[in-house]
């Protein structure tokens, strides 16, 4: 019951900053916060928060983005599996390695939704699209911090 | 096998949605559990829009008024020297026995402070079925076309923007009456003029505006100005660039238009 309360206060959260207007310069910038979150607990809690839940928070991802039904859902899956899949493992990476391991993850998160806009439409031309990967890389550290501190807050009270 | 069932799960949704258009209900459905986060985002952003105003002085209000006002006189005089050339072109009609066009019903929807995915270009209205908003509906501004409606939910709704590479809309020349399909360009926010041979006459600063040829759209709105016309004899068609006339990036108000459909001439008398 906890559990889920915080699972979907955490979730809410990332969904209000994916939809948060942008500056015309930033919008590529913008840091796949969906998928940190899931990352985030595919690691902390993989029992609860595994591929299904991916999958089911990428479609209502793209009810809320506007883009092809199923394809983040798509993206989210492959990425969330390799993260359950080594997930004992990446919890004990000190935070650089850590955060370069998320990198290859979102990269591959970008890759699929790059290849299925290639299938259906032009691809973007810009190479900014890429920089999504790097913030989302950098604000990682702060993803695990707000979340952790979130967890044991409410777990305490 | 849990991931396998579910990438192909994912991969038939895609496919339906893209060929079949046979999920629309299901959309619709998760949009409308989705539209109170949309409206949660929206809130503040115009809440901080609304306190700026109210913080903006007495005199620069009294003057933006007395501005709007000499602004609705021009408007209006123009709107009069319309309704004499309405009817005039509705009597020609009538002597070439072709049906007329009266103007539909209008109505102002806010646009919701939501972004959406850099890879496509749409907004979000605050109006859905509940206002009679439909799928196909053709939203303008002030400026010109925007787009058309693509998804409805109970209380907001999805618009494709013109500029979108998924848009097309039949456009005609003011010029000389050339009709062409303008399609979204890429990623550049500019429209692209469909399948003109290389020898039309078509220059830098016509203005095209919509034909009324596929019913979606009403006759006669602007929808771009050509800035760039490019012949290249590698290829069998000119490449025409345009930038929309409608102010796709920036604004807060739009119009949903309810376009009536041709009507008979006795009937667009009374």
């Amino acid at each position: 019951m906890r559990n889920g309360l915080i699972l979907t206060i955490s979730f809410l959260l990332a969904f209000i900053l994916t939809l948060l207007p942008m500056p015309e310069w930033a919008i590529w910038m913008r840091p796949a916060w969906v998928l940190l979150v899931v990352i985030y607990w595919n690691i902390a809690a993989p029992d609860q928060i595994s591929i299904g839940a991916a999958w089911l928070l990428g479609l209502l991802l793209d009810v809320l983005s506007g883009t092809l039904f199923g394809e983040h859902a798509l993206a989210m899956t492959i990425a969330s599996y390799f993260v359950v899949k080594m997930h004992a493992r990446i919890k004990m990476f000190p935070l650089v390695q850590q955060g370069l391991c998320i990198l290859l993850v979102v990269l591959l998160y970008q890759f699929v939704i790059y290849c299925v806009q290639g299938f259906i439409h032009e691809l973007p031309k810009t190479k900014l699209y890429w920089t999504s990967s790097l913030v989302s890389m950098l604000l990682w550290p702060w993803v695990v911090g707000v979340l952790r501190n979130l967890r044991y807050r409410v777990r305490m009270a | 096998m849990r991931a396998t069932i579910l990438i192909i799960l994912a991969i038939a949704l895609m496919v339906l949605d893209k060929r079949f258009a046979a999920i629309t209900e299901l959309r619709a459905c998760l949009s409308m559990c989705l539209a109170p986060v949309q409206y949660l985002v929206s809130w503040p952003v115009q809440l901080i829009d609304n306190v700026g105003q109210l913080m903006s002085t007495h005199d620069a209000l009294i003057k933006e008024n007395l501005d709007l006002k000499a602004h609705d006189l021009l408007l209006q005089a123009e709107v009069q020297r319309f309704v004499a050339v309405e009817s005039e072109n509705n009597q020609l009609k009538a002597l070439l026995r072709s049906s007329a066009q009266i103007q539909g019903k209008m109505e102002i929807a806010q646009l919701l402070a939501v972004d959406s995915d850099p890879l496509v270009h749409q907004v979000v209205l605050d109006k859905g079925s509940s206002d009679k908003v439909y799928v196909g509906q053709p939203v303008l501004d002030a400026g010109g076309v925007m787009g058309q409606v693509i998804q409805v939910g109970l209380t907001t709704s999805r618009v494709l923007l013109i500029n979108d590479p998924k848009s097309g809309i039949p456009v005609q020349n003011t010029r000389n009456g050339i009709r062409a399909i303008a399609m979204g360009d890429g990623y550049t926010g500019q429209l692209r003029l469909m399948n003109i041979a290389q020898t039309a006459d078509i220059h830098p600063g016509d203005v095209f505006v919509t034909s009324g040829l596929g019913e979606n759209y009403p006759e006669g709105y602007p929808v771009g100005r050509v800035i760039s016309v490019l012949h290249d004899p590698g290829y069998s068609f000119a490449t025409i660039k345009l930038v929309p006339n409608a102010h796709l990036d920036q604004g807060r108000q739009v119009l949903l238009v309810w376009p009536n459909r041709m009507v008979g001439v006795s009937k667009a008398r009374v």
